[in-house]
């Protein structure tokens, strides 16, 4: 058995674009039932559902929270292939066409934004994802992958959404 | 949500507001249906203990919203958020108490703006940090 979970190959790929996506248009009905789950039970703040309230805003309109996913359920475009598991835990090496390290489990190990514009109604927003690094080490669970993707959210007007940088932790 | 804040009255050191959630099934369920997150781990005791938990466990994505909530509910709508970051520490199990708060680290004032630093966090109700970071806001 290895003493590591990082091929050669898996090193080579870092860098390599894993994906894009293009979301289908925000809608306001999109961004208010996002504000009502993430809020439960408490009401969310009416510039997320009030458009008479946030035309009265410097927004001038309804807003997304920043941490909405334009991106759920179904996109309008994507590179993805289609066979490619969400859930996989080698999602990202299959995606590089490259073999993983066949773990079982994964969780999200961190997050890190920068924002830019926030996402409003109408607005279509891509994300391009590309493959930040990989480390290991020892955890309460033995062995960990640590696997850092980059993604950069544009909308239709090139204006920068977000850069984002999130750690999946596999076990 | 707050609307007022005193930008001159920040303080290295000063508290954010808490906001709290009882978590469990209600809450993950209404967020694996926006952010279409049906993970066995999040909705099934059984899957979460094969992971190595107790029960279920709520999404660390949840967490990153929670922690945007309370940074929102402290700056108001007019503040603008320039950076967050966080990890995850600890499982959200099914039945503990979140609180997300938060804590400003400097204060930096300018001409015409003002930046703060906070140092964020989700925990649990004996304490245990969930998802501790960090945040930049602009006021």
């Amino acid at each position: 058995m290895s003493d590591t979970y990082i091929s050669a190959e898996m090193t080579g790929a870092i860098g390599r674009t894993l994906g894009r996506q293009v979301s289908f248009p925000i809608t306001d009905s999109d961004i208010r039932r996002w504000a009502l789950a993430t809020y439960y039970p408490e009401k969310p703040p009416r510039l997320f559902w009030d458009p008479a309230y946030a035309a009265a805003t410097p927004y001038g309109g309804i807003v997304a929270p920043e941490d909405f996913n334009p991106f759920a359920w179904m996109v309008a475009e994507s590179t993805d292939a289609p066979s490619q598991g969400r859930n996989d835990p080698d999602r990202t090496e299959i995606a590089l066409g490259i073999a993983g390290p066949g773990l079982t489990f994964q969780v999200n190990g961190g997050i890190a934004v920068a924002y830019g514009v926030r996402m409003r109604p109408g607005d279509i927003v891509t994300a391009e994802q590309s493959l930040a690094g990989y480390t290991e080490r020892q955890g309460s669970l033995g062995r960990m992958l640590f696997t850092a993707t980059e993604s950069v959210w544009t909308n239709q007007a090139a204006e920068l959404v977000k850069r984002i940088t999130v750690t999946v932790i596999r076990y | 949500m707050n609307t007022e804040v005193d930008v001159d009255a920040l303080e290295v050191g000063q508290p954010i507001p808490e906001l709290v959630w009882a978590t469990g099934l209600d809450n993950w369920n209404r967020f694996a249906a926006v952010n279409d997150e049906f993970v066995p781990i999040h909705m099934d005791d059984a899957a979460g203990q094969a992971a190595g938990y107790p029960s279920a466990f709520g999404m660390g994505n949840l967490q990153w919203s929670y922690l945007h909530n309370a940074i929102r509910h402290w700056a108001g709508e007019n503040a603008t958020i320039l950076k967050v970051s966080c990890s995850f520490r600890g499982p959200n199990i099914k039945g503990q108490t979140v609180t997300a708060g938060g804590t400003i680290r400097s204060v930096t004032r300018q001409a015409d703006h003002t930046v703060v630093e906070l140092d964020i966090w989700t925990k649990n109700q004996d304490g245990g940090p969930l998802a501790p970071g960090s945040a930049t806001v602009q006021f």
